[in-house]
């Protein structure tokens, strides 16, 4: 019986391989190590195991329409900031499936996001430690031209616990329909016209668990979009609402949840315009009424907020969207000065105008009963909006080449956060800071190339942590290594034996497809952001080397 | 557990074996583009597996509004594309890894900039990920057989002209 059983596996295993002999495998792996340093005036403290590590492997392999995937982890233990329910060694992700122009089918993990994914989104962010993967079964369809139809079933990736991957409590379900109208009617094209509509439904389930209250075990969610073009002005929204679901988050109310998404642009040669709108109420979503933070979220708010990527404007004072509401508002401009003009200069220069702002939604009482039974405990209208800010970033900024192997670029940024709702540091009320930041470039040659950076941050009143500065020089030989040395010092700190200084050296090498970075020195505490999501990472004082290979 | 993880092992050793022994003969195991389908800046679905370019080398750019050197990158090229165009008849199409929270931003940038590239949308990253990107920028040349035949991640100024060289290499090798 045993060797029949291994005959036919063996036998399947052949066949398969030899199928696979064919097809495409594609994947990448990282490695991030640190050695760390205990260091008393940054607080920094060596882990007992003095090293730390994370790895990944992603291997994918395709064949005439059959897919089939997976990526290796190991914790060892994780890295600094890194969510602590990371360890061990194992298979974090698999999946199988199968796809034509009619059908595309995975079972196991996947990701995916119906509309603007303001109702479902679930993604991987690896240098946050965030990935809400699902763990069941996806459908797509494409029924008819110009028509979409996504189904998904499953429970979402909690954590990584000894090798193994812990899924939350609730299943998540749902079906979106997308439609481009312009495949049905070409009459829109030929005038210019676009118009793109969509709907979807997400639900949850979750076993009421819960003494105290009667809590829905399923909760529903809903809403549709639609996308307008012409020429090149163009308006897109989505609305969801979101049914009863008291959660940790809203702290165990009835109210139903609501949120909005507009945006609006213009475009041409050398000016781009967006401006952006947003209402939200009472919209975490996740697949755990318990949860928090960062965990288990079935939708995704994107914060109406610039992407800085300076150090100091990005890992300071940073905006994460408030998913209990918010009522934010956004507006950018692109421009490019025409070259050969007074101001645009011989190459032309380019101007980048950018303002959001965010406040309290106002939350009416008065023709409620606290006392009821219907724990619906305010009414809401969307934008309306109180006068409570909770931020607010007006940024500039100009780049100018002003010689054949010289490019200049200077900002400027005034950011407004409040601190009590954002609670990012140590103080009461709104910390207002200004940043400014010159960037400078020389060509030595077509393979050499030295910039400099120069940052300084003042906050108003020298709230929190006061005074700022950042320097950065950094040289790259094309196409393979760079060098950089970064040097940031809080020189304004109020507390004098806080004025503390944080050198840091990074050489990195590259072939192709292959990265390796060496970094070692004294990183400050921060915010590190990608997408809206942060993570707090402590100070830390050390040796970081890093791999990346993709194949 | 223990029988999963020699299966497992064993399956990956013979398909090493297996590619590393075609690479004698016909080489079957190509790295090609996977199937994907993504939306372009104006809403129509494009098959990534389908894109091609007559028999010319393509470049693959992945990038995000958010992304300093991405942006470098292909103002660079764009300053170079008539001529890189003209001589080899090279195509490049840019992917935004832009997330909602910057979506918007892309064609406004890109109109702003007119680049002539074609552009796609990978708002949650599957390309990205069935492409075994680690991070942006990453570019890929791919042959006019649709092969990938050279990647490069990270951008250094003057990364281009090492692009151009394999480009032509591409289009030597053809003659």
């Amino acid at each position: 019986m045993k060797i029949t059983k291994i005959l036919a596996g063996s036998i399947f295993l052949l066949l398969g391989l030899n199928a696979m002999s064919q097809g495409s495998i594609s994947g990448n792996m990282e490695s991030t190590f640190q050695y760390l340093n205990t260091d008393e005036k940054i607080d920094a403290v060596q882990p007992d195991e003095k090293a730390l590590i994370n790895s990944y492997i992603n291997v994918n392999y395709r064949n005439s329409g059959f897919k089939a995937g997976m990526r290796l982890e190991a914790y060892m233990p994780s890295i600094l900031g890194y969510p602590d329910r990371f360890d061990g060694s194992g298979l974090g992700y698999r999946y199988v499936g199968y796809e034509n122009d009619l059908v595309d089918i995975t079972v196991g993990n996947f990701y995916d996001q119906f509309g603007s994914g303001l109702i479902f989104r679930s993604y991987e962010d690896r240098a946050l430690g965030f990935d809400n993967m699902m763990n069941g079964i996806s459908l797509k369809i494409r029924p008819y031209k110009g028509v979409t139809i996504k189904t998904v079933y499953g429970r979402q990736r909690f954590s990584f616990m000894e090798g193994r991957n812990i899924y939350s409590a609730g299943i998540v379900r749902g079906a979106d329909i997308e439609v481009n109208f312009n495949e049905w009617f070409p009459i829109l094209s030929k005038n210019n016209i676009r118009i793109t509509g969509g709907g979807s439904l997400v639900s949850k389930y979750q076993k009421d668990d819960n003494t105290q209250f009667v809590l829905p075990e399923n909760t529903g969610s809903y809403g549709g979009r639609l996308e307008l073009a012409y020429k090149k002005f163009f308006i897109n929204g989505e609305y969801i609402i979101k049914e009863q679901d008291p959660s940790q988050d809203n702290g165990y109310i009835y109210n139903y949840g609501k949120g909005i998404l507009i945006n609006a642009g213009y475009s041409q040669k050398g000016l781009g315009i967006v401006l952006s709108a947003k209402s939200i109420d009472n919209m975490s979503f996740r697949s755990d009424r318990d949860a928090a933070l960062q965990d288990l979220t079935i939708g995704f708010i994107p914060p109406l907020t610039k992407t800085h990527t300076y150090n100091l404007a990005a890992t300071l004072y940073p905006y994460a969207s408030q998913p209990n509401g918010e009522v934010a508002f956004q507006a950018d401009v692109i421009y490019k000065v025409k070259r050969g003009t007074f101001l645009g200069g011989k190459y032309g220069t380019d101007v980048s105008l950018n303002f959001s702002t965010a406040f309290e939604p106002l939350k009416e009482t008065s023709n409620i009963n606290p006392m009821d039974s219907t724990r619906v405990t305010y009414e809401s209208k969307l934008f309306n909006k109180s006068d409570l800010l909770y931020w607010r970033d007006f940024n500039v900024s100009i780049k100018r080449k002003v010689h054949r192997d010289w490019t200049i670029k200077a900002s400027y940024f005034n950011i407004a956060m409040n601190n009590d709702v954002l609670k990012l540091a140590q103080e009461k009320g709104i910390i207002e800071s200004h940043i400014g930041v010159l960037d400078v470039q020389y060509k030595i040659n077509r393979r050499n190339t030295i910039r400099a950076e120069i940052q300084g941050l003042w906050t108003v009143d020298n709230k929190d942590r006061g005074s700022w500065a950042t320097a950065v020089v950094e040289y790259t030989i094309s196409p393979d290594w760079f060098f950089s040395v970064v040097f940031q010092s809080n020189y304004g700190n109020p507390v004098e034996e806080e004025q503390i200084n944080y050198p840091m050296v990074f050489v990195g090498r590259i072939w192709g497809a292959t990265r390796f970075q060496i970094g070692y020195g004294r990183q400050n505490e921060g915010l590190f952001c990608v997408g809206g999501i942060c993570r707090f990472v402590p100070a830390s004082n050390g040796l970081t080397l890093s791999f990346t290979h993709s194949f | 557990m223990k029988k999963l993880s020699i299966l497992i092992a064993s399956t990956f050793l013979f398909i090493t074996a297996n590619s590393y022994a075609q690479q004698e003969g016909t080489n079957n195991m190509e790295k090609t583009i996977p199937e994907m389908q993504l939306k372009n800046t104006v809403g129509e679905t494009i098959n990534t597996a389908q894109l091609e370019n007559d028999g010319k080398p393509i470049i693959i750019s992945f990038w995000a509004t958010w992304c300093t050197p991405c942006k470098k990158e292909l103002n660079a090229i764009h300053d170079l594309y008539i001529d890189w165009q003209d001589e080899t008849g090279v195509r490049l199409v840019a992917i935004s890894i832009d997330d909602q929270r910057t979506v918007s931003r892309v064609v406004p940038y890109i109109d702003s900039k007119a680049w002539e590239y074609e552009v796609l949308l990978d708002p949650n990253g599957d390309f990205k990920r069935a492409m075994g990107v680690n991070n942006v920028p990453h570019t890929f040349l791919i042959d006019g057989n649709g092969n990938i035949v050279y990647s490069h991640n990270n951008y250094a100024p003057g990364d281009e002209y090492e692009l151009y060289d394999h480009v032509l290499e591409l289009i030597e090798k053809k003659d």
